[in-house]
């Protein structure tokens, strides 16, 4: 169907209609509904949230197909879902499946630890995770149309969401300062496709929306990371672990609408139940480092 | 005339990005006091549920409904239609401005998504015909004896008008052509006037 620029105009633009929304991680159809309810821009369909994840150990994978499907027919918002990142066939049932967009995802133990999937074939867009300016733009090389920051899934810690927006968003300022002659050595130091740095150093921006993920626990932390330039922002454990999903999940999508009225931030924040508990992400030693997963 | 975008969820940017280059002012409406600054206003694409319920606090919906009562050019893309319609399938509460029923993702999940030719009424002048994007796209499943249609995709209406509202269940805000927004922008120069 169409040409390849058609192609993907269509997958960037499911991305821009995410924008100022919340993506909210989901395990079962009842958990969608709350989600949907709750005002989430689409849902994320996994076996386990990234916490369970964490303290269960074993191998990360694909959601089972019946939870997929179970999810896709309880929303009428978009569906996503989660393959191990370099898992070709993962992709590939998930794109029969019709989901909407997938996560190439340092969450699920990575099936290639040298490559990703080639995501321009696909009709199906992809959103891959990056800690810096240079995995940005090798995924969006590979065919990407979202790029989130990585974070540090399931641990209820912002600081290593704000390290990798600060990240990317510094090496895009030090693009546009660059003289021509400077892009090409630069590419080189970012390991990143010449093309796209030479873009990003003209347009002053990514060339696919910029969300984030990773350790969002409250309504200030998914309003901090759209203060830091994300334009949308992804939620894992934060809503379903904590004491009243349905109340979380609802103040956190009306911080990313109101992220820069603090006034009406305080009011959505007042009166929350407890948020989950998380732990601390420089206490994790570097394998239990999820966003390490990724190249 | 300033213009406002519903900047709740979803790609308003990009409507502020087409007006700006209309030379149009616009502004990020997300409150009533927002709105009560505007004389014209774009319902973008995005997740009609999630601006249905951001829309609740301030009862943004029905300032936005008697805004229209009461003559305020509007564009709906996509989610904005669905926002707007009498009816939607599946069932879910609306502003009941245009006289349509409507169904949501009606052509399928994202994989059907895509860009297509739009047959345009003369009243966009030319050329007659525009590309459009169609993402996740609701479907138009009945248009009352009041609405006009602009727009057509393998002859089903795609574009529509009634009164002050324009309606499209594509993305002209995705694409280099301005002549969708400038209907709004020239209708609320003229109602200002």
């Amino acid at each position: 169907m169409g040409t390849e620029t058609e192609r993907f105009r269509v997958k960037v633009g499911l991305a821009e209609m995410l924008k100022g929304g919340v993506i909210l991680d989901v395990t079962t159809a009842e958990q969608a509904k709350i989600a949907e309810d709750a005002g989430a821009a689409a849902v994320m369909a996994l076996e386990r949230v990234p916490a369970d994840i964490r303290v269960q150990g074993g191998v990360a994978r694909m959601a089972a197909i019946e939870k997929i499907v179970e999810i896709q027919e309880c929303v009428d918002i978009p569906v996503m879902a989660k393959v191990r990142i370099g898992h070709i066939v993962e992709a590939q049932m998930l794109e029969a499946l019709e989901v909407d967009f997938i996560d190439e995802s340092e969450v699920l133990t990575p099936a290639d630890e040298e490559n990703h999937i080639s995501k321009h074939r696909f009709t199906v867009p992809f959103v891959c995770g990056c800690r810096n300016l240079g995995e940005a733009l090798r995924r969006i090389g590979e065919g990407a149309a979202m790029i989130r920051t990585k974070g540090e899934a399931g641990s209820g810690d912002i600081v290593e969401a704000v390290r990798h927006l600060r990240a990317v968003k510094r090496a895009i300022g030090t693009l546009t300062v660059l003289d021509e002659h400077e892009l090409m050595a630069e590419a080189k130091l970012l390991g990143a496709p010449f093309e796209l740095v030479a873009w990003v150093a003209e347009h002053g921006r990514l060339p696919v929306p910029n969300f984030a993920a990773g350790g969002v626990a409250t309504p200030a932390d998914a309003a901090l990371c759209m203060t830091l330039g994300a334009e949308a922002v992804f939620v894992g454990s934060g809503v379903f672990k904590s004491s009243d999903p349905p109340q979380r999940a609802r103040a956190i999508v009306e911080a990313v609408t109101h992220w820069q009225d603090p006034a009406r931030l305080v009011e959505i924040s007042r009166g929350l139940a407890e948020p989950m508990s998380g732990l601390e992400a420089s206490k994790l030693t570097s394998e239990e480092m999820l966003s390490r997963r990724g190249w | 005339m300033r213009c406002g975008v519903l900047a709740l969820q979803g790609d308003w940017a990009a409507h502020l990005a087409v007006l700006d280059r209309l030379g149009t002012a616009g502004l990020a409406v997300r409150s009533a006091a927002d709105l009560a600054a505007v004389e014209a206003l774009v319902l973008p694409g995005g997740e009609s549920t999630a601006m249905l319920r951001l829309m609740e606090a301030e009862r943004l919906d029905e300032r936005i409904a008697d805004r229209i009562d009461h003559g305020m050019p509007v564009l709906a893309t996509c989610a904005g239609v669905i926002l707007l319609a009498r009816r939607c399938e599946p069932d879910q509460p609306s502003l009941d401005r245009l006289d349509v029923d409507v169904a949501r993702n009606a052509f399928g999940r994202q994989v059907h998504s895509r860009v297509a030719t739009v047959e345009l009424a003369a009243a966009l002048g030319p050329p007659p015909r525009l590309d459009g994007v169609f993402i996740r796209a609701p479907r138009i499943l009945r248009a009352g004896p009041g609405v006009e249609v602009l727009g057509r995709l393998d002859g089903e209406p795609v574009l529509l008008r009634q009164g002050g509202i324009l309606a499209a269940t594509f993305h002209p805000e995705l694409t280099g052509d301005l002549r969708v927004h400038r209907m709004l922008v020239d209708r609320g120069a003229h109602d200002g006037r």
